[in-house]
């Protein structure tokens, strides 16, 4: 079990994070950004230290008011929003400075999970995005650590890319029975990554607990609700065609001259549905 | 005499580059990834010497090393040195002359390497040392260069500082910068001239040399 409750104060801004977490768990930390999700896992890894509190990992203190392991000492993998690679050592080097005792057939077994054994003696510089996500992603489990943290790893890669490491990941964290703590924006892959979301709003964490549970009762109901943006508004006889994006989907919607008062091409906004009968395509 | 001068002054270039290299690593790493409120003192302190006149330097430490003072009766009677109007003198006159020159550089490449990369290193159970020596350092080779290769021209290239806490004695404080306004007082030209054009081949050959490198570093990580 990982118990925290910790308290740190940052120009006027009291965050407050007070969980419970199950080893071998993979978490998802989902919350609107600027809620403080980052600095929850900075702070529980220690590259930020927390005003007062605890951090208990198993039966290993990491901090409270008498200890603060160093960062160092604390057993993490941690991948960067921005990846963080060593331009100045090729793939399987920045994975060789990670680890402490030398162990050249795991580093081959990561390269093929990741799926980057072509890529072994590439410089960062010539990788796409995905690719380095992936080197990121192999280097921080590369010294086989207890936690792995990952922070907003997937949000800047297009959605092909996603879908393949959100499989590496879970390849990983169970191949190394990881903890895993991930920050997610996304619904669908907080439901298809993790057995635990931790719910962060204004600097606290709001509740946590089973995906199902968590958003059954909140963001899901027995209607269909999409967030959406507007693309388009044209006229068509007496109503109004509305295009929207709904993720990566264009969709059209009726309005009538009423309600397209409100809308403006660029707007985001709540598409709802209820009293019909979807049909599932798998 | 010319190649005495020119070889003392090389001397003198190269040991204050190689200390204020080994000074100044620390010094630009405390700098850039400090939130202490000393830091605009310190910086402060670094950047004097590009605005204060070369003679305010050299006649304070004029002041603060010579043999009545405090500082410098003491090295005197214990080391049996004396640090002004002697090589001693010069070399640490022209350590605190080039000071920003060798700092500033490394500085602003330990700036400029995004925070993530030695917190990345942290994570993989690094200390500060590896840290400097595997991911800061080298991704900031061409900063490096620069403070080298500024800092070396620089000190051959002074004037002010050296005369004043070095005098102008042949084979021990004379420089080539000096030996030039000393020819010409003389009306040496031809001497002179042998030397600034010297100087100014070098500087040229050095500096070429460096924009050369650093283009080919910039390059290669890209």
């Amino acid at each position: 079990m990982i118990d925290i409750d910790i308290k740190k104060r940052y120009k006027n801004i009291n965050f407050h994070f007070k969980t419970k977490i199950a080893i071998n768990s993979l978490s998802a930390i989902f919350g609107e950004s600027g809620a403080g999700k980052t600095t929850f896992l900075r702070l529980l890894c220690g590259l930020e230290t927390p005003d007062s509190g605890y951090i208990k990992v198993e039966n290993e203190i990491w901090f409270d008011n008498k200890t603060n392991l160093p960062v160092q000492n604390r057993d993490i993998g941690f991948v960067f929003q921005d990846y963080a690679l060593f331009p100045n050592m090729t793939v399987i080097e920045n994975l060789r400075f990670a680890q402490t005792a030398s162990d050249e057939n795991f580093l081959k077994e990561l390269l093929e999970i990741v799926g980057l054994t072509k890529h072994t003696d590439k410089y960062p510089a010539l990788l796409s995005g995905g690719e380095k996500q992936r080197v990121a992603l192999a280097r921080a489990v590369a010294k086989k650590p207890k936690l792995l943290l990952l922070d907003e790893a997937l949000s800047a890669l297009d959605n092909k890319m996603r879908v393949q490491i959100q499989n590496d990941i879970q390849i990983i964290h169970k191949r190394l029975n990881l903890t895993t703590l991930m920050i997610s924006h996304d619904i669908a892959e907080v439901y298809k990554l993790s057995s635990n979301v931790i719910i962060v709003e204004n600097e606290k964490i709001k509740k946590s607990g089973p995906p199902d549970i968590l958003f059954e009762n909140t963001k899901l109901s027995g209607k269909f609700k999409f967030s959406a943006k507007i693309i388009k508004i044209e006229p068509a006889d007496t109503i109004f065609i509305i295009t929207l994006l709904i993720g990566n989907n264009l969709t059209k919607v009726v309005a009538t001259q009423e309600e397209i008062q409100k809308m403006n091409i660029g707007d985001n906004v709540l598409v709802a549905s209820k009293a019909f009968n979807p049909i599932i395509i798998t | 005499m010319f190649m005495e001068t020119m070889l003392l002054t090389f001397k003198v270039a190269l040991i204050v580059t190689t200390i204020l290299f080994f000074i100044g690593i620390p010094i630009a790493l405390w700098i850039s990834s400090t939130k202490s409120k000393l830091k605009p003192v310190i910086e402060t302190i670094v950047s004097m010497p590009l605005v204060l006149p070369p003679s305010v330097i050299g006649f304070y430490l004029l002041v603060f090393l010579g043999p009545t003072s405090a500082i410098g009766s003491f090295v005197e009677k214990w080391f049996d040195l004396r640090l002004v109007l002697s090589f001693e003198g010069i070399l640490i006159g022209s350590i605190i002359f080039s000071f920003p020159f060798m700092i500033h550089p490394i500085q602003m490449g330990l700036q400029s390497l995004p925070k993530s990369l030695a917190e990345a290193s942290f994570t993989l159970g690094k200390s500060r040392l590896q840290t400097l020596l595997h991911v800061q350092l080298p991704n900031i080779k061409n900063s490096l260069l620069t403070g080298i290769v500024l800092t070396f021209a620089h000190t051959v290239g002074e004037f002010g500082v050296v005369l004043m806490i070095g005098g102008n004695i042949p084979g021990e404080t004379r420089l080539a910068s000096i030996a030039i306004y000393d020819e010409v007082e003389a009306l040496n030209y031809d001497l002179a001239n042998q030397y600034a054009l010297t100087l100014f081949a070098i500087s040229f050959s050095i500096l070429f040399l460096v924009y050369i490198i650093n283009g080919k570093f910039n390059g290669a990580l890209k």
